[in-house]
C-alpha cells in the first residue's frame, strides 16, 4: 500500500457539467418570473396595489392560507403519526388516498368537495340537519376547506418522513429516565420533529397560498370571502385588465418569497447541524 | 432482595428465560457472547420489553406480573437505564441531557441543574456542560450517558456496557465511580477486570438463558463453558507499587517494568507463566514455589490453577503436564517475566 501514490485530494472545483445543468434548472424556474417582472407596470404599481379590491384579495389569501395550513397541521400530525408508527391493514391504501390531492387536478378536487360538502352533498346535508350550517359554498370556511384539501398532503408526507427518521429508542430512553408519555412527546418527540413540522407547515402554507382550482370550483369567487389573490389575478386577466393581474402576481410572488426566505433555516436545516452556541472542543 | 425476577420474555422469535435475585446495594454483572440476550434482559427489567410469563419485583414493588395483568411502564419503575449506543438527546446540550431525569422526577430547573452539575463533575465532563452531543467524542458521550442515568438517583441502576468507549485512565476513574455508587447496579460488560472488581454476583448468559451464576471467583474456578473460561482467564492481582516493585496484599513482591507508586492492578495472561520441577535459572525476574490447586484439561491444553503465594491461572500443554507430573497438590516452580506484566494505577 505504501508504494502507491497517495489518493488524489477531492477536486476543489465542482464538476462543470453539474453546475451547467443546475443553471439551466434555475433558468427554467426563474425565466417566467423575469418575463413577468419585465412587463410589470412599475409606475402604476403603487396605485394598483393600494386599490381596495387588491388589498381585500390579499387579506383573504393570507387568512385562508394560514387557516388551511393550521388545519393541515392539526389534523395532519396525528395522521402522520398513525401512518409512521402503526402498522395496520390498508395502510398503503390510506397513504395513497392521503396523497391523492397532490396528483389530482385541483378542479377535480373542487368538484369532489362539492358533491361531498355541497348543500345536497353526502356530508353537506347532514351538516345542515345537525348544525344548521346552511352551506359552505361561497364562505371563507369553504375556501379554507378547499385549500386544506390540496395542501394537507404536503404536511403529512413531510411530517411522516420526519417521524420515520426519528429514532424511537430516544423516546424509550426518555421513558427509562422517568419521562411519562406527555413529557416524552413535549420534550423529545416534538422538539426533534420540529424541523420537519416547520418544513411541512411551510410547504402546505405555500401550496394553500397558490391554490386556485379547488377554491373557485367549490367555494366560488366571491370578493371578500373566497376571492383570494390567485382568483383575483385570473379574474383581472380575463376581464382585460392584464396590468392589474401582473401587479397582483408580483404581490403574490413577493409575499411568497419573503416567507420562504424568512423560514429557510426552519425547513432546510435540521437541529443537529445548527451551530452550537458554545465553542467546539477537540475530543479528548 | 432488591431485584427478584422470574423472567420469560420474547423479542420476535428470540426468547429469554432468567431468574435473578440480588441484594440491595449490590452489583450484578451480566456477561455472555453477543446475542446472548443481555440487553434484552436489562430491557425487560426496565420495562421496555413485556414479560410473557413470570414476575418482576423491583425494590419491593411488583412491576411485572402478566398473570395478574400488572405491567408498570418504565417511567414508574425505580430504575434508570444507561443505554448502550449512547442515545443522548441531540437537541439538548450536555447539562440538559443530564438534568432530564431530575426534571422528570419533579425537581425544579435550578435543583435539577445543580444535581446535573454534580454528576457531570463526577464523570469529569463539567467543563463541557454547554456542548451539544454532536460535538462529543464517543467516550465523552458515554460519560454523559452514565451521568444522565446516575443523576436520576434511582433505586436500581441498569448499565449496558457503560465503559466500553473509554480510554484506560478514564475507564479506571469511571470504574471507581461505579464502585462508589451504592445503589443496586446491574451491569453488562465484556471486561474481565470490571467483572473481578465490580461484581458481587456474576450471571453468565448464553442463548437467552442464564447458564451460570455466582461470585466471579466461583465462576472462574469452575467455568461452565469455554467462552466463560476464556473471558475469565486473566490473572489479576492487586498490590502497592514502589517503583518497579509491587508488594502484593499477602506480602509477596513482584518485579515489573513499569515504575509506579501507590495502589496498582497487575494483569498477566495465563500463558505468561512457565512451570518447572526445579528452581528455574531463566531471565525471568519473578520466580516462586507454587502449589497446584486444580487441573482442568481443555482440548489439547490444560489450565493449571495455582494458589499460594500468587493465585493465578496458567496454560500449559498436555505434554508438560505429563513431564512435570502435575496433579492437585503438586508443588512446582513458577516463573513469570517482568515484561509480561501489565501494571496500572488502581
Amino acid at each position: 500500500m505504501s508504494d502507491r501514490p497517495a489518493p488524489k485530494e477531492p477536486a476543489r472545483q465542482p464538476p462543470i457539467i453539474i453546475v451547467v445543468i443546475a443553471a439551466i434548472a434555475v433558468a427554467v424556474l426563474a425565466l417566467p418570473l423575469i418575463g413577468l417582472l419585465q412587463r410589470t407596470p412599475w409606475p402604476s404599481l403603487g396605485s394598483t396595489l393600494g386599490k381596495a379590491s387588491t388589498l381585500e384579495a390579499l387579506r383573504v389569501s393570507v387568512v385562508v392560507s394560514i387557516l388551511a395550513a393550521t388545519v393541515s397541521v392539526v389534523l395532519g400530525l396525528p395522521l402522520a403519526w398513525v401512518l409512521a408508527r402503526l402498522s395496520f391493514r390498508g395502510r398503503a391504501l390510506v397513504r395513497a388516498v392521503v396523497l391523492l390531492p397532490m396528483v389530482l387536478p385541483p378542479v377535480v378536487g373542487g368538484i369532489a368537495l362539492f358533491f361531498a360538502l355541497g348543500r345536497r352533498g353526502l356530508v353537506g346535508r347532514a351538516l345542515q340537519n345537525a348544525f344548521g350550517v346552511d352551506t359552505l359554498i361561497g364562505t371563507t370556511a369553504g375556501a379554507v376547506i378547499a385549500a386544506a384539501f390540496v395542501s394537507m398532503p404536503f404536511f403529512v408526507i413531510t411530517a411522516e418522513a420526519g417521524l420515520r427518521q426519528l429514532d424511537p429508542r430516544l423516546e424509550s430512553a426518555a421513558a427509562t429516565l422517568g419521562a411519562g408519555r406527555w413529557t416524552v412527546l413535549r420534550r423529545i418527540t416534538l422538539p426533534l420533529l420540529a424541523p420537519s413540522l416547520a418544513a411541512g407547515a411551510t410547504l402546505s402554507w405555500a401550496r394553500a397560498l397558490g391554490e386556485f382550482g379547488a377554491t373557485i370550483t367549490f367555494a366560488g369567487n366571491h370578493p371578500g370571502r373566497t376571492r383570494t389573490l390567485p382568483l383575483a389575478i385570473a379574474q383581472a386577466n380575463e376581464s382585460a385588465e392584464p396590468e392589474a393581474a401582473i401587479v397582483m402576481a408580483v404581490l403574490l410572488i413577493g409575499v411568497s418569497l419573503v416567507v420562504l426566505i424568512g423560514l429557510r433555516h426552519r425547513w432546510i436545516t435540521p437541529y443537529a447541524h445548527k451551530p452550537a452556541n458554545s465553542p467546539q472542543t477537540s475530543p479528548s | 432482595m432488591n431485584i427478584q425476577a422470574e423472567i420469560q420474555a420474547a423479542v420476535g422469535a428470540f426468547c429469554i428465560q432468567a431468574v435473578i435475585d440480588t441484594q440491595s446495594g449490590s452489583c450484578t454483572v451480566i456477561v455472555g457472547p453477543n446475542g446472548a440476550g443481555k440487553t434484552t434482559l436489562i430491557h425487560v427489567l426496565a420495562g421496555l420489553i413485556p414479560l410473557r410469563k413470570g414476575k418482576v419485583v423491583l425494590a419491593g414493588q411488583v412491576v411485572d406480573n402478566p398473570a395478574r395483568n400488572i405491567r408498570v411502564p418504565p417511567n414508574h419503575r425505580p430504575i434508570a437505564l444507561q443505554t448502550q449506543p449512547n442515545l443522548l438527546f441531540p437537541h439538548l446540550n450536555v447539562i440538559e441531557n443530564v438534568a432530564f431525569g431530575a426534571r422528570c422526577s419533579g425537581l425544579n430547573t435550578r435543583l435539577a441543574r445543580q444535581r446535573a452539575e454534580k454528576w457531570l463533575h463526577k464523570v469529569g465532563m463539567a467543563d463541557m456542560a454547554n456542548l451539544f452531543p454532536t460535538h462529543l467524542s464517543s467516550g465523552q458521550a458515554q460519560r454523559v450517558g452514565l451521568a444522565r442515568a446516575a443523576a436520576c438517583q434511582p433505586n436500581i441502576l441498569l448499565l449496558d456496557e457503560p465503559l466500553t468507549s473509554l480510554d484506560a485512565e478514564t475507564r479506571t476513574n469511571m470504574r471507581h465511580l461505579l464502585t462508589d455508587i451504592k445503589t443496586t447496579r446491574v451491569l453488562i460488560t465484556h471486561d474481565p477486570i470490571e467483572i473481578r472488581l465490580l461484581a458481587d454476583q456474576l450471571l453468565v448468559m448464553e442463548k437467552g438463558e442464564i447458564i451460570q451464576a455466582g461470585t466471579p471467583e466461583e465462576v472462574a474456578a469452575d467455568p461452565r463453558t469455554q467462552w466463560t473460561a476464556k473471558l475469565l482467564d486473566i490473572n489479576l492481582l492487586t498490590g502497592t507499587a514502589t517503583g518497579t516493585e509491587v508488594t502484593l496484599n499477602n506480602g509477596f513482591i513482584l518485579t515489573t517494568t513499569t515504575p509506579l507508586t501507590g495502589p496498582v492492578l497487575i494483569t498477566f495472561p495465563p500463558t505468561a507463566v512457565t512451570l518447572s520441577t526445579a528452581e528455574p535459572h531463566t531471565s525471568a525476574r519473578n520466580t516462586w514455589q507454587a502449589q497446584v490447586a486444580r487441573i482442568q484439561p481443555e482440548g489439547d491444553r490444560v489450565r493449571v490453577i495455582l494458589d499460594t503465594p500468587i493465585p493465578c491461572r496458567v496454560w500449559v500443554t498436555l505434554q508438560a503436564v505429563n513431564e512435570l507430573r502435575l496433579n492437585t497438590g503438586t508443588r512446582c516452580w513458577a516463573a513469570l517475566k517482568a515484561s509480561e506484566l501489565t501494571v496500572r494505577n488502581a
